[in-house]
């Protein structure tokens, strides 16, 4: 099988699992009065008044099957429904709330990656040393973290005790106006990559002094995954036999470490990356939540505890499409780098 | 006559190899220190939660769970006489909330982890054993379900059955069982291939004789690894759930929902930025150590019953 093959597998492997997951959020909705349903179908705001209605276009009353190929057919359309939370449709909110999300995500997968290579690395060199014992014992403290605990205690500190040096939300209130002004001109709707296109430099401190604390929130805990995979798979090269080949031609333990362990140990820590997303889509709903950043994941978490269903199932159905694709993209970024998978 | 007899006696001593690799799993927890500070840890928590009704009287006979408070002030009040811990916001007393919190704590580990491991081992040896459609079809649910991440489908699912503890725990059952089918099932398919299952059929032996007799015993160590990781996680993630208000009601001793009553005294007023420090604090810790304690025991285990590792 070549490897234009192989990608068609995946591809239609991964059609199969999409439809799998709108069966599940069908599911879901199905728990739900036909009453509340309805918001899932509403387009704008003045069809609230009129639920009987909607109920009765949609065919929300009509067996299970039928239900489904309405509701599958207005997600075709692009129409999620209304979300009551912001008063908006859902496409709205999320075109509205997304670029904050990208941003914090922006920042911190970066750290996270890297810095997990890093920690890994020099805990699988000095395998059983002080470091080794340091960055273990802080891999498993970060996994153990409840996230929400320690933003807030971030949060007291940060906040509290050194006044306002890294408040939360998304930007103070002179560079909120600002940004919001005629002058300011969106380009791409994050805020530190807008104010670097506009030359305003006071906004982009303003708007990564409010990203400071969720960046290191979500590092803490994410890292301990990343560290832990690095370790384990550069232990298992610096085990084999071309290492010490190199070894024994005289390389330079750098070398040996950098180009000949480390560039083999990493392939596994790729193959993670997808689950690592979703992850880090999970570690946003709870630090934007504390945070007060109105993003994806401050929306969401509001929406559960309001009975917000169209942005719940939003929510699933989000992270469902972002996983599935990240994952295929690892796979074929996978298959490429090593042939004994598209072989095999 | 005697020497045999003598013989006899140390063949009846010899022990079965099971207890023989218990013993020596059991003597590695307690020579690495990390492990064995786990294991502290959880005998602590375990302690707390047995004797729960002699530290903290219930003031409500039929409610144990529910805190007593007295007065309804927003405004904690500081750790003193009565409150060991002091209030928190409507004067829940902490200290009972906490050691109570630790009941409810080992009741969502072992509930969750204890159902979606029973669900898990049927669907995945059901999965593993017979192959074929079932097989396939079994396991395209699986991936259905684990491309979703779990925290997210949990959350949906709460909101759908409407919010409560019990419905926390269903949710996180509802969603945490693929992993440990795929587990068991794979685990199964090497063991299938080999030479003593064989053995066993040709001897006559029945499907769930060599099933549970012979494959299961087998391949069930990788499930336990990760039920045993996963105690730390479900709590985690029940208390992240509980946080976000999706929890008991308001008042039931649930450390998630302790950190929720928090939120709105982290930052002390003027001048006194850590007044309230305790509110948030101790509930938080108890959740930390408490999954560490999981964690580290269940990466101990880990260690332990990896096949690679365990001898070295």
């Amino acid at each position: 099988m070549n490897f234009f093959n192989y990608i068609i597998r995946r591809v239609l492997l991964l059609i199969v699992v999409l439809i799998g997951v709108t069966l599940i959020i069908f599911a879901l909705l199905t728990l739900f009065s036909p009453e509340q349903r309805a918001s899932a179908f509403i387009k704008d705001i003045k069809q609230l008044s009129d639920i009987n209605s909607i109920i009765k276009t949609y065919g929300l009353d009509k067996p299970v099957y039928v239900q489904y190929y309405n509701w599958l057919r207005q997600i075709f359309r692009g129409n999620f429904g209304w979300s009551t939370t912001v008063s908006r449709t859902v496409l709205d909110a999320f075109r509205f709330f997304l670029p904050n999300t990208v941003e914090l995500a922006i920042f911190s997968a970066p750290l996270i990656i890297l810095g997990g290579i890093w920690l890994g690395t020099l805990s699988a060199v000095h395998r059983d040393k002080p470091v080794d014992h340091f960055s273990r014992f802080l891999a498993i403290v970060g996994w153990s973290l409840p996230t929400f605990w320690f933003g807030l205690i971030l949060l007291m500190v940060f906040y509290g005790y050194f006044r306002g040096l890294f408040p939360p939300e998304i930007l103070g209130y002179e560079a909120q106006a600002y940004v919001g002004s005629a002058e300011f001109v969106r380009y791409t709707k994050i805020n530190t990559i807008d104010a670097l296109l506009n030359g305003k430099l006071w906004i982009f401190v303003d708007a990564i002094r409010h990203l400071v604390l969720p960046v290191i929130t979500l590092t803490v805990i994410q890292i301990a995954l990343v560290m832990r995979i690095m370790r384990s798979s550069m232990l298992e090269a610096l085990g084999k036999g071309y290492v010490l080949t190199a070894r024994a031609k005289g390389a330079a333990p750098k070398t040996v470490i950098k180009r000949h362990a480390r560039r083999n140990a990493l392939i596994p820590v790729v193959t993670v990356s997808g689950w690592l997303f979703a992850q880090l889509m999970v570690g946003v709903v709870i630090t934007e939540t504390i945070f007060n950043r109105k993003g994806l994941g401050w929306w969401w978490a509001h929406a559960a505890t309001q009975l917000d269903i169209p942005a719940v199932l939003m929510a699933v159905m989000f992270n469902g499409v972002l996983f599935v694709v990240t994952n295929l993209i690892v796979d074929i970024l996978y298959a490429y780098i090593d042939p004994r998978v598209r072989l095999g | 006559m005697n020497f045999i007899k003598k013989r006899r006696i140390v063949i009846d001593f010899e022990q079965h190899p099971r207890l023989k690799e218990f013993q020596f799993s059991f003597h590695k927890i307690l020579k690495n220190p990390l492990s064995l500070t786990g294991l502290a840890l959880i005998f602590v928590f375990f302690m707390i939660a047995v004797f729960a009704p002699i530290i903290a009287q219930p003031q409500y006979e039929h409610e144990p769970f529910r805190i007593p408070h007295e007065g309804y002030s927003v405004i904690p009040s500081p750790p003193g006489p009565g409150h060991p811990f002091g209030t928190t916001t409507k004067q829940y007393d902490i200290f009972y909330g906490v050691i109570w919190g630790t009941r409810t704590a080992f009741r969502i580990g072992f509930m969750v982890v204890g159902s979606i491991l029973i669900i898990g081992v049927i669907i995945g040896s059901i999965s593993g054993y017979f192959g074929g459609i079932v097989d396939e079809v079994l396991m395209r649910i699986v991936d259905i379900f684990m491309s979703l991440p779990l925290f997210i489908l949990a959350m949906a699912l709460v909101t759908a059955l409407g919010r409560s503890l019990d419905n926390i725990m269903k949710s996180l059952i509802i969603v945490g069982w693929p992993i440990y089918a795929r587990t068991i099932r794979s685990s199964i398919l090497t063991l299938r291939e080999e030479d003593f299952v064989k053995a066993a059929k040709a001897l006559g032996a029945g499907t769930l004789k060599i099933i549970f007799k012979h494959v299961l015993p087998n391949a069930i160590y990788p499930v336990l690894i990760l039920a045993s990781l996963d105690i730390g996680a479900m709590v985690l993630t029940a208390a992240a759930l509980s946080f976000l208000g999706l929890g008991a009601q308001e008042g039931y001793a649930d450390w998630g929902q302790m950190v929720s009553l928090a939120r709105n005294y982290i930052v002390g007023p003027q001048g006194q930025p850590f007044l309230y420090w305790y509110v948030v604090t101790i509930p938080g810790l108890f959740i930390l150590f408490f999954v560490l304690g999981c964690n580290l025991l269940g990466d101990a285990l880990r260690d332990i019953f990896d096949r690679k590792l365990r001898r070295k």
